[in-house]
């Protein structure tokens, strides 16, 4: 099935030793001009490069304290050398997170500290040249800035923050990655990652209204574009079409019908992931951002909600408010924005859903905590929300369910392996093999407790591990959305006369 | 007034000149340098007394390197806070006895005595697996290495002023006592307390240009000080309000 060799998986996740340069060879599709210019980057290469990635480095550690504080702070201590997934699937020694960061610091060195200006050897500084940039180009797009490593450092060193910042670096001389960049220009221009333009759009909607009251007797309504609704659904567009993706799209709209609630999906602003970040641009994180914004404000919505979707959650909870705020003009009762989860969840606690376990009884759940939910965000009220709201949605529809191992959960989550903008064909080695430490942890349950699915929240790793599961031995439908529980079990309320009759229990 | 004596007077004035001036540049780059987006590693305090705790269990404990492997947990956290006890221990050296502060200095001496030995048992365990681990002797360069060196040099040569081969600590501290006030007084010449004081210079020197930046780095890290509440709070840094300026969030 592949032209490498698939990890092999064990009774538990063994630190391997280093291999070195299993993984030089990775390298994903350069940006061609027309992906380029678009962004505000140089369409190749430019005369004096190394000159101008020098001055970019000067800048970014100007703007970003966590640069400048992670380029100084390391100590080489070790800690994080088996804690990415890369590491640990491919055993090449740059993917260890110090070692990856080094491939930037030690130029950081070269330029701009005294010990590697004057002591290069000792320090291990180096001249930026064109075998350091390709290097640069091949690991910094073998990370996917899950943050992993910034759980375990001692002075809480992120590498993503060093990836983020030399792909920022590498575009900004002429070096972009294909497949990110021409995304956001897609997003930029059409309003999501797919391109699909409005009329499509409309046209999957209807089909997907058809589809449920087919199946359910139920005229649930997926709207698009109506003004003054309550709440505008952002959502990743891969939720329109994809598998299992567009089963949690039909859980959020079932769950909206029974809450009785106005909304609307916006086709402006029909993207809920920010490609933006995986590039390390601000400039173009802050433009995609701004379209919801738009939205927002054209359709005079009250709420925003956003879908199930991992870095889409972190620039949604994390950076939406500073990219695109201040959001003055919604209703200040709620968050902005909130998390499907947490919409779906409150409405669980107020006992305005039902739920028919019994239909996803075929099924014994466990749930991946997507690398970036779960490191860089929060839902609800209290820290650690991120895991225990899902997983109270997932229990309040399904009656078998376990948790992975809890050292493979939790903020210790491993990455899907296909984030941060690896989740192209042109790094299925890197895909497949940094999938392993999920696997074999999905491994652990499956033989323990006879799990047989796993509930996921991004659409990232929905895609990742619809591809992945095939390659150990598992199948792809494996892979399940939350709301796609929910959308199995949920009642709906005017399904029959009967149901029609418990809605008189509802309360407020 | 011997050569010796004003050589190393030159000395101490440089290396706490360099530590001083250099320290207070990097902190306040760190402190100027803005963080324009709101990046705490999560599950993170939502108050700003909650990032107090975090902050004090990282400094104090190493609550994230106890998570992330125990052996350097161990090895580095014996020989820090031994450290940190040597250090203050070295307090009777510039502090009078007629003074306020001196009730503890003697009470902390024998804590301070033996720390060496754990100090030095430290540090050795932090180069055993810089030599033995292959993932971590990939990563060591030879600045890891010689740091070591010197702080094992330095933590060995005290040690073996206290246990072994004592000198005139009297003149010592008078030595100290006399920097402090501007006037060089005489210093022992002895090999061990020149080797002993000339690496406390050198590393001193090389605090504000090496790793040891860590020591301040700490308290500036976003994603351990900062406050988990971006949709409660907007978050901006100024050149992120320029930026919007020009554009407008419109």
């Amino acid at each position: 099935m592949a032209d490498f060799e698939v990890p092999e998986l064990k009774e538990y996740i063994e630190v391997p030793k280093y291999k070195d340069g299993t993984m030089a060879h990775s390298s994903p599709y350069i940006a061609k001009e027309k992906f380029q210019e678009p962004l505000g980057y140089p369409g190749e290469l430019i005369e004096n490069w190394e000159e101008k990635a020098i001055e970019k480095m000067g800048e970014l550690k100007g703007k970003y304290r966590s640069f400048q504080v992670f380029l100084d702070a390391c100590v080489k201590c070790g800690a994080c050398t088996d804690k990415c997934h890369y590491y640990l699937g491919t055993l090449d020694p740059k993917n260890m997170p110090v070692a990856r960061q080094d491939l930037l610091r030690k130029v950081y060195r070269r330029y701009f500290t005294f010990a590697g200006k004057w002591f290069p050897k000792l320090v291990g500084a180096v001249d930026l040249d064109k075998d350091v940039l390709d290097e640069w180009y091949s690991y910094f797009h073998q990370c996917s800035q899950c943050r992993r490593c910034s759980v375990y450092c001692p002075y809480g060193i992120d590498t993503a923050e060093i990836s983020m910042a030399a792909r920022e670096i590498m575009a900004s001389v002429g070096v972009g990655q294909k497949y990110c960049n021409e995304i956001i220009g897609k997003a930029n221009t059409i309003g999501n990652n797919l391109g699909l333009p409005e009329p499509a759009l409309a046209d999957t909607l209807e089909g997907l209204e058809e589809e449920v009251e087919e199946d359910t007797g139920v005229a649930v309504k997926f709207p698009l574009d109506q003004k003054g609704a309550d709440i505008l659904l952002v959502t990743p567009s891969a939720d329109f079409f994809a598998e299992p993706h567009v089963d949690g799209l039909i859980g959020y709209a079932k769950v909206f019908h029974e809450a009785g609630a106005s909304w609307t999906i916006s086709s402006y602003a029909s993207e809920a992931a920010n490609f933006g970040m995986f590039i390390g641009s601000y400039e173009n994180m802050r433009r995609l951002s701004l379209r919801v914004r738009k939205a927002a404000q054209d359709l005079g919505v009250k709420r925003i909600v956003f879908g199930e979707c991992g870095h889409a959650w972190r620039v949604a909870y994390s950076f939406l408010n500073t990219l695109a705020g201040p959001f003055d003009f919604l209703d200040p009762n709620y968050p902005v924005p909130q998390h499907i989860c947490e919409y779906t969840y409150d409405l669980i606690q107020k006992d305005k859903l039902k739920f028919n376990k019994t239909e996803n009884d075929h099924m014994t759940l466990t749930f991946h905590d997507s690398c970036n939910v779960a490191r860089a965000t929060r839902m609800g009220d209290k820290p650690g929300g991120q895991f225990d709201i899902p997983r109270a949605v997932i229990k309040a529809a399904c009656n078998n369910y376990v948790d992975m191992p809890a050292d493979t959960i939790g903020e210790a989550t491993f990455c899907c392996g296909g984030g941060g903008g690896l989740l192209t064909d042109d790094l299925m080695e890197l895909r497949v093999k940094g999938a392993m430490p999920r696997m074999q942890a999905l491994k652990t349950v499956t033989d323990d407790y006879g799990v047989t699915n796993i509930a996921a929240i991004c659409a990232i790793c929905k895609s990742q591990f619809t591809k992945v599961l095939p390659y150990y031995g598992f199948t792809m439908d494996q892979i399940v959305s939350v709301h796609q529980l929910v959308s199995d079990a949920i009642v709906l309320s005017d399904a029959t006369s009967d149901d029609a009759d418990d809605s008189g229990e509802e309360q407020e | 007034m011997s050569a010796l004596s004003v050589t190393y007077a030159i000395l101490f004035y440089v290396a706490t000149t360099v530590l001083i001036v250099g320290l207070v540049y990097k902190i306040r780059l760190y402190a100027k340098t803005p963080a324009p987006l709101k990046i705490p590693t999560t599950p993170a305090p939502v108050t700003q007394t909650g990032v107090v705790f975090r902050m004090a269990r990282e400094v104090v404990l190493f609550s994230s390197l106890f998570k992330s492997n125990k052996w350097i947990w161990i090895f580095g956290w014996m020989f820090h806070f031994a450290l940190l006890l040597v250090l203050l221990r070295h307090f009777r050296y510039f502090v009078d006895t007629s003074s306020p502060i001196w009730f503890w200095v003697p009470l902390i001496q024998p804590f301070g005595m033996y720390a060496a030995f754990a100090m030095l048992a430290g540090l050795g365990g932090l180069w055993a697996r810089r030599i033995l681990v292959d993932r971590v002797r990939y990563i060591s360069g030879p600045s890891d290495h010689l740091m070591l060196a010197l702080l094992v040099a330095i933590g060995a040569s005290g040690a073996m002023m206290k246990f072994v081969e004592h000198t005139d600590i009297v003149a010592v501290k008078g030595f100290f006592q006399g920097l402090l006030t501007f006037s060089i007084q005489p210093l022992p010449g002895d090999p061990v307390l020149l080797i002993h004081l000339a690496l406390v210079a050198v590393l001193m020197l090389i605090f504000p240009i090496s790793k040891l930046l860590h020591a301040p780095g700490i308290f500036f890290s976003p994603t351990r000080n900062q406050v988990d509440n971006p949709r409660e709070k907007r978050h901006q840094a100024q050149w992120t309000v320029e930026l919007e300026a020009d554009g407008g969030n419109k």
